[in-house]
Formats: structure tokens, sequence, C-alpha cells
């Protein structure tokens, strides 16, 4: 085990995960008021359909992919033992991913080309647009170059990222892979460690909650019925309106 | 019997002169800020005419409020759980900066600075967003006025309940007539904002109906946007969060009317507090269109029965707020006196804020040119005389609310669903005291003739007083009836005070800023 590699894959995968878990919950807490998806569609509408669309449902699909890869790698492994299934699979991933390649190309050139969206624009938005612009494309490199890759990300990357989180890290696959899979893992856990200091934060307030509530929301800012009954102590009946 | 309190608000048209006063109160307290520019809570439109953004009435365009849907039930049109999340990424039906008016300043500091040179130094107008030098093409107001102009006027959604001929009659040169429709969030009983609001930032206040945004939980997925009929809801395009007309609840809450309704200069503005039953809002909201503004009448209870007081109590609804509510401009206008209406029902959000039609450009009627009224016309001046142009006689008693020189079927798009029963209803209302007052004043009219009017409009001499004296004599604190403010729980609103306790300082220590 030489150092950069335990740097690489132990150290920065640590160090990402700290991040990733304190810097959110800090910046929920302490900054909930900037945990937004910032939208521009008010400043610029109709290139936005043409990259956020493809974008998102691409990367949606992806991270799902890679999820299910590292959750469950034996099915995954089981699935793939046709060569047809193997093949769907691969298809299905590469064309959504170069459904974000698209997508997200076309969001940069808005980003850098209209002036609107400009103004909205910092510096931080530029690094996360040109970091996931990298992991892209490395990963569709990698989809070309290096076959079949759910097969092997099942069989030798999911070990590595179970034993992360076992707490006894084995990089020897890891190490042993070719130099843009380490890249790609590594723009991985730059992602997760600068996860909290980007708009990325609006994944984790996705809506999905809007699913199970009622249409219509009304809050009395005092439970008033209680406050009214002399049984009720004025420290356990809190305004719900702040 | 769920009774809850609602702060109404009613507009008496008659009364409104444009002058913009409630517009430019309300945008120098609330959205005088960047990305506020170019919000307008409250604004004035002329009508007819486009209105502000652009055509907001034509829900083909933006998509807003509910539809009924074959079975009877309501839905959102342009969101929803389904459509909502489905188009999170980029809402197809959502209105960009174009369909508002790109905000600008002038390069006033040119005029001082500029280098010497040939030319008159000038100040630009630079957009707000960028800051660059831009060709105002849309502003605040800049269909005012313009009540026959080809771009505007004629393209008011409206129009479509007209038929050809009817719109050019509308538009000759002597028929043409305006009226000024001011417009603030209607703060509905059924609002669409609420519903669309994936993240649940928004609500409605049971307390006073005032419909608000948690700007902490909001994430700018901005369906509250599209699904607001009346483009009320206003996205932020710096901070990334929506917002909205509050109708002033830190003023309210301390016992100050709202910015728009303490500058009115023409006193046009009631508020007060009605108590409506909740339960019923779904079963009303999926009326038929033609019966939506009979059945939301319905649910506006009386203030003096026993059964809503007792309910109302029930629920916790303080005896002040109970006391305003009988005491209620508002309540008269709407529904004691039948006067007011809804601004477009159609779009079922069940609106709060309520309307008394225009009675003058209506009753302005133009007389067909025989030979008697040539002979009136002023040949010098190309004028017509008062008498020919405004026929305020009384000969007939409702001839001059049929014979509109402004079709009734324009008013009821506007506030009706395209019925014109319930418009014409009204206007022989304004009429009828109009009738009443002068025979009480100026005494031509038998009293036989005026019997007949109020009969005819079913209003009792009490009531015809009353309105006039609402209408035309009313003091503030006639106009303005809100509950008594609650100072004892005025910082409770803000904070717990439990949790602060032998701490110092209340309230939001954030600063509002975008940011990362």
């Amino acid at each position: 085990m030489n150092m950069p590699n335990s740097l690489l894959f132990v150290g920065l995968p640590y160090a990402a995960m700290l991040l990733f878990l304190v810097g959110t919950i800090q910046r929920y807490r302490s900054r909930g008021f900037k945990v937004s998806s910032l939208s521009s569609q008010f400043l610029e509408g109709k290139s936005l359909f043409w990259g956020t669309v493809p974008f998102h449902w691409g990367i949606l699909v992806v991270f799902f992919g890679h999820l299910t890869a590292f959750l469950i790698p034996r099915t995954i492994l089981a699935w793939n033992g046709d060569p047809l299934r193997l093949f769907i699979l691969q298809v299905t991933a590469f064309s959504f991913g170069l459904s974000i390649l698209v997508g997200l190309s076309a969001l940069l050139y808005r980003r850098l080309t209209n002036v609107r969206v400009r103004m909205v624009t910092n510096r931080m938005d530029l690094i996360l647009e040109l970091l996931l612009l990298v992991q892209v494309v490395l990963g569709l490199w990698i989809a070309l170059g290096y076959r079949w890759g759910s097969s092997w990300f099942a069989s030798d990357l999911s070990p590595y990222l179970m034993s992360l989180f076992a707490g006894d890290p084995n990089i020897v696959a890891v190490s042993a892979m070719p130099l843009p899979i380490k890249f790609h893992v590594i723009g991985a856990w730059l992602l997760v460690g600068i996860f909290p200091f980007t708009r990325l934060v609006h994944v984790m307030v996705a809506p999905l909650h809007y699913i199970a509530r009622p249409y219509q929301v009304v809050m009395w800012n005092w439970d008033r019925k209680a406050i009214r009954d002399p049984r009720t102590p004025w420290t356990k009946t809190r305004p719900r309106n702040n | 019997m769920d009774i809850r309190a609602q702060v109404s608000m009613v507009f008496h048209l008659d009364k409104c002169i444009g002058c913009h006063t409630c517009s430019v109160a309300c945008k120098n307290i609330w959205t005088d800020r960047k990305g506020a520019e170019y919000q307008w809570w409250n604004n004035v439109e002329t009508k007819p005419g486009t209105g502000y953004p652009g055509k907001w009435e034509d829900q083909e365009i933006y998509k807003g409020g509910w539809v009924r849907d074959a079975k009877g039930r309501i839905r959102l049109k342009g969101a929803g759980k389904s459509k909502g999340l489905f188009n999170i990424f980029h809402n197809p039906n959502f209105p960009t900066v174009e369909d508002y008016y790109e905000p600008f300043t002038y390069n006033y500091l040119n005029l001082i600075e500029a280098p010497p040179g040939d030319d008159q130094p000038t100040a630009r107008p630079i957009s707000m967003i960028t800051g660059e030098p831009i060709d105002v093409k849309m502003g605040p107001n800049w269909d005012d006025d313009l009540g026959g102009s080809a771009d505007y006027a004629r393209n008011d959604p409206n129009l479509a309940e007209l038929t050809p001929a009817e719109q050019e009659a509308m538009f000759q040169l002597e028929r043409m007539a305006f009226f000024y429709l001011p417009r603030i969030c209607n703060h509905c009983l059924n609002p669409a904002c609420v519903a669309s609001c994936p993240s649940g930032a928004i609500y409605k206040r049971g307390e006073d109906g005032i419909v608000l945004i948690n700007q902490k939980v909001c994430r700018a997925w901005r369906m509250c946007v599209t699904a607001c009929p009346y483009k009320k809801t206003y996205y932020n395009w710096h901070t990334g969060k929506s917002e909205k007309c509050i109708l002033c609840y830190p003023r309210m809450e301390a016992g100050y009317a709202p910015a728009c309704m303490h500058s009115c200069v023409g006193r046009i503005r009631y508020i007060g507090v009605l108590l409506y039953d909740a339960d019923r809002i779904e079963a009303v909201a999926s009326a038929d269109e033609k019966d939506l503004i009979d059945r939301q009448l319905d649910i506006l209870m009386n203030p003096f029965d026993d059964a809503v007081i007792a309910s109302a109590k029930a629920n916790g609804i303080p005896d002040s707020t109970i006391k305003a509510a009988q005491n209620s401009p508002a309540y008269k206008f709407i529904k004691e006196w039948g006067m007011a209406l809804p601004l477009h029902p159609e779009f079922r959000t069940l609106p709060m804020l309520w309307y008394v039609p225009p009675l003058l450009p209506v009753m302005a009627s133009v007389m067909p040119t025989d030979g008697a009224q040539k002979g009136k016309l002023n040949e010098m001046a190309k004028t017509w005389t008062d008498n020919w142009l405004y026929d305020t006689s009384t000969d007939e008693l409702w001839g001059t609310v049929e014979q509109t020189r402004f079709p009734l079927k324009y008013l009821a798009s506007l506030f009706s669903a395209g019925n014109t029963a319930p418009v014409s209803d009204r206007l022989k209302k304004l009429m009828a005291v109009r009738i009443y007052r002068r025979w009480k004043t100026v005494g031509d009219i038998p009293e036989s003739k005026m019997a007949q009017a109020l009969r005819d409009t079913g209003l009792t001499q009490e009531a015809a007083e009353g309105i006039f004296y609402l209408t035309a004599l009313a003091k503030f604190n006639d106009r303005f009836v809100i509950p008594a403010a609650h100072r004892e729980q005025a910082m409770e609103m803000l904070e717990f005070t439990g949790d602060v306790k032998g701490n110092s300082g209340f309230g939001f220590r954030e600063k509002a800023e975008r940011g990362m």
C-alpha cells in the first residue's frame, strides 16, 4: 500500500464523508434560508429546457444506477449473467450518461453566455459544473474503453466502498484500476466533499413529502383550544409559525 | 360547521381614480429590494387592457387556477402532485422576466460626470438585473390609460366572450371607456399557490386568512407562480425564493391598515373580517360555474347567528374578532347588501377580495345620433354637451344599465364567469342608491319611482342610506375594521418567548442573501 493511493482512496473518502455530514447539517441549521434550488428559469427559460431536463433525468438514472450496483452487487452480477441483459443495462446507462453530457454542456454554455444568468452565477457554480463535466466525460470514456463497467464495478469497487463503510478500507482493487477509473473515483469523492458548499444541497430537500400531503395547508399560530384550557401550562403551547 | 376568520377587502371601483398611490406605497415598503424590483404586489390595471404580467387572465397561456374534470372534482390546471413533480426541473408554464418587464433605472450620474464633449450627456436606461444599457420595451403600468389601444386594450383576454361586432362597438371613439382595476393577492379560500407548493412553504393563516410563503422553507420549485391564476406570487431571482403580498400582516397585527389601503386617495378600499365555514370550501370550489358566486356567498356566515358564534368560539376565534366581523364593512358590501363580486370566480380559488363593479363607464351611455341630438353638437369645439354624452336622466329606470356603452358581458367576464345577471344586479343596486339619494336631496324624482327602484333591487331605505354612507361619507374607522391588536401575543408571532427568556433580541437574524 503506497502513500498516494491510501491518501486518495482512504484519506480523501473519509474527509469527504466527514465534510458532507458535518457541512450539510451545519449548513441547513445555520443557513437554512440559502438551501434552495436557486432556479434561474425566471431570467431565461427556453434554452434552460434543453439543459436542465436531459441533465436531471440523466443524473437521476446514473446516480441510482451506481447506488444499486453498490448496494446489491450480487443481483447486478446475476442480471449480467445473460449477455443480452448486460448489453441492455450498459446501453441504457450509457444513453443516460450521454443525456447528462448534452444537458450539462447546454447548461454550462447558457451560464457562460447569457448575461442575466451570469448575474446569478458564482464561483462555486462554475467549479461544480466543471467537476460534473469532468466526471461525466470520464464516465462515458470508461463505459466505452473499459467494459463491462456494471460487472466489474459490482465485483471490484462495491467491495471497496463496502470496506470503507465497514471501517476496514481495502484498496487493493481500486489501486490496480486504470487511470481514468481512478480519476473518476477521486472526482466522486471530491463531489461528496464539496456538496455542502454548493447548490447541490437542494437534493437534500427534494419535495417527496408533497405526495403524501393534503393540498391545502392552514396554520393557526396558536393551538387556541389548548391555550384557552386553564390546565395547559403556557410553556407547553408553542406558536407554530416561527 | 368549522368557522374560520378571514380579513377581506372590498374595492369600490367607481371611486378608483387610477393614481397608483397604493402601488407606490406597497413598493416602497416591501419590494424595493434586489430581486424584487419587478414585483408589484399591488398594481392597478387599466381595463380593457392586457395587465401585468401580459394577458395574465389567459389560462391557456399561464395554466393557472383549478379546473373541474368530468367527475366534478377539481384539480390544478398547470401544477399539482403529478404535473408539479414531473415538471420540477423545468416548469413549462413559468412566466419569465419578459412577461413582466426587465426592471431598469437610469444612469443619472452620467449627467454630472460625463467628460466634456460635443454632445449633451444623457441618462441611458440601465437594466437592474445585468447593469447593462437596455432598450426599454415594457415597464410598470406600460398600458396605463390606453383603454382603446390596439396593442393592449384589444388584446384583453376578456374580449373573447364578446362577438366581433360587440368588440367593434366597444372601441368606437364615442363609446370608448375604461376603468381601473387595483389588484393584490386575493388571499383565497382555496388557494392554488398553497396546493401547488411541493415544499409546503405556503400556508393560509386560520386567524385572519392571510396566505403567506415561509421564506425559509421555499426551495424555488416555482410551482406557485404557475398555479396562481392572478399571477400574484412572484419569483425573486436574487434570493431564489417566491414572494407575495402579505396583506401587510406586520402592520395589521399592530393595528394599522395595510399600506395600499391606508394610502388610498380615492378611499375605495374597505377592510373587515368575514367568518366562513371551512367545511364546505371544497364543495363550493367544485360547484357549477354559474353557481360559484352564490355558493361562495353561502359559506360567508352571519356573524350575529348564535350557532356561528358558538362554532367560532369553539375554534378559538377571539371575541374581538367576532365583534369586528359583526361590524365589518366587507360583510355589509359582500353579503348583507350583495354589492360586490369576486374577480374571475371561474378560476375556482374562491378569492376573498371583492369588487363593487364600476357603474360610471357603463351608464355613461351614448344616445343614437338622431336629428335632435345632432343639434346639441357644439360646432366650434367639436364636442358633445354633457347631457348628451352622459345620460343622467331617470326617464327610464334601468334602460341605461341594460343598453350600456360598456358591454355588461365584458364586466361579466371579469367578475362573474361570463354570467351577466350578477353584474347587472349589482349595477342596478348602485343605480337605485343614486335614485334614492336624488329623491331625497334634489327631489325631482317622484317617491313612487324611488320606491320602485328600491323594490326592484331588493334594497330598503335603511340599506340605501347605509350604502350611501359607506360609499360617500365613511371615515377611516368605518372603512377599516379589524380586530384589536393583541399586543400580548405580537412577539410570539415571531418567536416563542419561552425559548429566548434571558437572552437579548428577537427575530430573523440571518441575512436574506442568495448564496452558494
